[in-house]
């Protein structure tokens, strides 16, 4: 019987674990991704700031309730805005942001063609 | 023709780059929160101040009442600037300020009331600062202007003479 309950704990224990252990590292992400909108410069995960640790707070209420990560992001956008979201949505502030790459990769792969590929026609 | 190329669009990627650090000069590092934007207030539950009972936020706020949430600490020293302007604004009785004590220890707080005043008509409790966070707020102290449920304006930092002023206008 003892050994029976001791088998029991165990698996409890371990159980229990790796279900904290699988949220925790979705937590960590998402806090990751949130700017700290009174330290900044610093995650929300780097935080120990009072407004820092309360976010961690809601971030894991949020998971227990069953929000993915989107709308978790989504839930603080609305409340603080863009800025406290580290990955930033195309929209009219962040256009260039997004479009610059894909502009000097054309650029650069046109001077190459130009330069190279024509040239040894 | 061939040479032509390599030169000149060096020259628009510079000049788009150039573009880009320049419009980056102008904009401000310092980021300010969007403060006039009317946006609906949460609804939450909490803990009445003083009897410790549960309270819904709906019970709390009215329609067609101003309000006046502020979100105060007693460790929180611009808090105390702030109080003698709270105490002012509380003299006619026209805006009902609606305390939030945030992540604070009672026995502080209640000291904190007795030696400055009260100018709350109620106060809940925000122990772990999750409801300042459903109402967007960044920190102590910070004041919310309410009007049928929806935040007006919204004031970070302490309150002083000319935001008192401002508010004063709002309730005529």
């Amino acid at each position: 019987m003892k050994f029976l309950s001791f088998v029991l704990i165990v698996i409890s224990l371990f159980s229990f674990s790796t279900v904290s252990a699988e949220e925790n590292d979705k937590k960590n992400k998402i806090t990751k991704n949130l700017r700290c909108l009174i330290c900044q410069g610093q995650s929300v995960y780097d935080s120990d700031s009072e407004f820092a640790n309360s976010l961690k707070i809601v971030v894991d209420k949020k998971l227990q309730e069953g929000l993915s990560e989107d709308q978790i992001y989504e839930y603080f956008r609305i409340k603080y805005g863009e800025w406290i979201l580290y990955d930033p949505g195309l929209n009219k502030n962040t256009y260039i942001l997004w479009l610059l790459p894909i502009l000097i990769f054309l650029i650069g792969g046109a001077i190459i063609y130009k330069s190279f590929i024509i040239k040894n026609k | 023709m061939k040479n032509k190329i390599l030169p000149f669009s060096i020259t628009i990627i510079f000049g788009i780059i150039f573009f880009i650090f320049y419009k980056g000069l102008e904009d401000s590092k310092i980021y300010i929160p969007d403060i006039n934007t009317k946006k609906e207030i949460p609804v939450f539950k909490t803990k009445d101040f003083f009897s410790g009972k549960n309270v819904k936020s709906t019970s709390i706020f009215e329609l067609n009442k101003i309000y006046l949430l502020n979100i105060w600490s007693s460790w929180c020293v611009p808090c105390r600037q702030e109080h003698p302007f709270l105490m002012n604004l509380n003299l006619d009785n026209k805006v009902n300020i609606i305390g939030m004590n945030y992540k604070d220890n009672l026995k502080n707080a209640e000291n904190f009331l007795k030696d400055l005043g009260n100018p709350y008509k109620e106060i809940f409790i925000d122990l772990d600062g999750t409801i300042a966070i459903e109402w967007g707020a960044y920190g102590v102290p910070e004041s919310f202007l309410i009007y049928n449920n929806e935040i007006i304006k919204k004031y970070i930092g302490p309150l002083n003479q000319e935001l008192v002023d401002e508010i004063n206008l709002f309730k005529k």
